[in-house]
């Protein structure tokens, strides 16, 4: 299989704290992998280290089996097959929502404007979003903008795309949509690193699971060894405070 | 009648009869140098308030990290000269230090535009500090998670909203440097106020000649800060967007209006 992304022995640290504490795992091409694990255990940082937005402390991320830690790979371009969805959508303000889906094709890619265009309206038609192409994002309601945050991540066709829990800042009532988006790009074969807090998501669509405590990898296998067997004391005690709402 | 004869509103009308076309001119000469002090000191502010928000490269070696620490230095200390003195002090001591050390002799304008515009750049400077820092730090991580660099980021994402935030401010410097301009009158710039004691000299209508010039000014400051207000509208676009109501995904409920006054849809 193909490896696209290899952690190796990663280290963060805050000050003193240390976040991560040698994670190793690899995500292979068609991969949907959720990480889970309660507040605090290091999944976000995790996701901000593979993209590059906190600098690891130790270790190796090695992306086609170049070290993206030391320099070697252009930081920008490797972003633009890294891509991310954030917990805060990150929308551009100041830009409408098919401007949003065009900035990074043309500035980065450096497409012509009819062709980010068309690609744009592509991925807003998959979202759903087509018909809100001129609003702009103050317009929009949190599953909205979060879906026009998807397909702007989208449009820049990314090998990888990295999900920080993107329903936890959505209304109960939004969370619906989102996942939707997010599990049929799960069956067209998208790579996706989800850290998120939907169990429901974790067991049906993922096809590995990550569960993560105090900056570890406490335990990791498919949806079934962990959700219906898991090995690990304390992925039973977290598992055992969801599995109440599984069940409904 | 003679001017002692007059009463008050006779005389203003005098004034305005007799020095309306040099009041007219001193005005025009000060919304120039307003308007275009205000204009450089902006981007100056811009500059400079770009470069005292840029944090080294993680990669940069410890030549480029220097050399930023040592510009951001010298920015600070333009910074704090220009806000911590009295422009009309920088205007004479720019002005007359040209004459006697390089013996440069700067115009009426080229002093003005130069005294004024460095010395808007410096509050500018801190206000364009202040709006960067007010765009939250997702919009930065959104663009750089696109892969745009440091540069487009900053002109593409976080300017244009920085802008935005702090037209108010830039407004509030436009009708300061309305109403500063008349410091350069010791340099000899023959802007509004020097109209006014030039007036106010030769008539000796004291009064008078101040309520005139009083009105002018406000006259000035006052449309600027309307025109500033209709300039933020338009940047905000417009405020009742009515959007479409069939989104598949979405339990959407009539027509979603924009609401101007919570900043959200009902």
């Amino acid at each position: 299989m193909d490896e696209i992304l290899k952690v190796e022995h990663l280290v963060k640290t805050f000050g003193t704290n240390e976040v991560l504490k040698d994670i190793d795992f690899s995500v292979f091409k068609g991969d949907v992998i959720s990480i889970i694990g309660s507040s605090g255990s290091g999944k976000s940082t995790l996701l901000r280290c593979i993209n590059m937005l906190e600098d690891a402390t130790g270790g190796r991320i090695l992306y086609h089996g170049n070290n993206i830690l030391d320099g070697s790979i252009d930081e920008d371009q490797y972003r633009t097959k890294v891509g991310m969805v954030f917990q805060s959508f990150n929308l551009f303000n100041n830009y409408t929502v098919l401007g949003n889906c065009m900035l990074g094709q043309t500035h980065v890619l450096k497409r012509s404007k009819e062709d980010a265009r068309k690609r744009a309206m592509e991925y807003l038609e998959k979202v759903g979003m087509e018909q809100y192409i001129n609003a702009k994002p103050r317009q929009l309601s949190g599953g909205q903008k979060q879906r026009v945050a998807i397909a702007r991540a989208l449009a820049m066709d990314p090998e990888v795309l990295l999900f920080d829990e993107p329903t936890s800042a959505l209304d109960p009532e939004m969370v619906g949509e989102v996942l939707d988006v997010m599990k049929n790009l799960a069956e067209s074969g998208m790579t996706m690193l989800v850290v998120t807090h939907e169990m429901a998501f974790a067991r049906d669509i993922s096809k590995r699971v990550v569960f993560m405590a105090d900056g570890r990898i406490e335990e990791e296998g498919s949806p079934d060894q962990i959700f219906n067997h898991p090995q690990k004391e304390r992925t039973k005690e977290f598992l055992s405070r969801f599995t109440k709402t599984l069940k409904d | 009648m003679t001017i002692a004869e007059m009463n008050f509103f006779q005389r203003m009308i005098y004034i305005l009869q007799r020095y309306g076309l040099s009041l007219l001119e001193g005005a025009a000469t000060t919304m120039v140098i307003a308007i275009v002090c205000t204009f450089l000191g902006c981007v100056i502010g811009f500059a400079v308030g770009l470069i005292q928000t840029s944090e080294p490269h993680k990669n940069s070696g410890i030549f480029k990290r220097g050399l930023l620490k040592t510009v951001k230095l010298i920015l600070t200390a333009y910074v704090e000269v220009f806000r911590g003195t009295p422009m009309m002090l920088q205007a004479a001591f720019i002005y007359y230090g040209m004459s006697q050390i390089f013996g440069i002799n700067l115009g009426m304008w080229s002093a003005a535009f130069i005294i004024v515009s460095v010395n808007t750049g410096a509050y500018m400077a801190e206000t364009v500090r202040g709006g960067i820092l007010s765009v939250e730090a997702g919009q930065s991580e959104g663009a750089r998670a696109i892969g745009m660099s440091h540069f487009q980021t900053m002109l593409l994402v976080v300017l244009p909203q920085a802008l935005r935030n702090i037209m108010p401010q830039i407004g509030n410097n436009l009708i300061i440097n309305i109403k500063d301009t008349c410091v350069l009158s010791i340099i000899g710039t023959v802007e509004l106020f020097f109209t006014f004691r030039s007036i106010s000299g030769a008539l000796y209508t004291y009064f008078e000649a101040a309520s005139v010039t009083m009105i002018i000014y406000f006259i000035l400051t006052f449309t600027c800060s309307r025109i500033l207000r209709y300039i933020e509208t338009k940047m905000d676009g417009p405020s009742n967007f009515d959007l479409a109501t069939s989104d598949t995904l979405a339990f959407t409920s009539g027509m979603t209006r924009y609401n101007k006054k919570t900043g959200g849809t009902y």
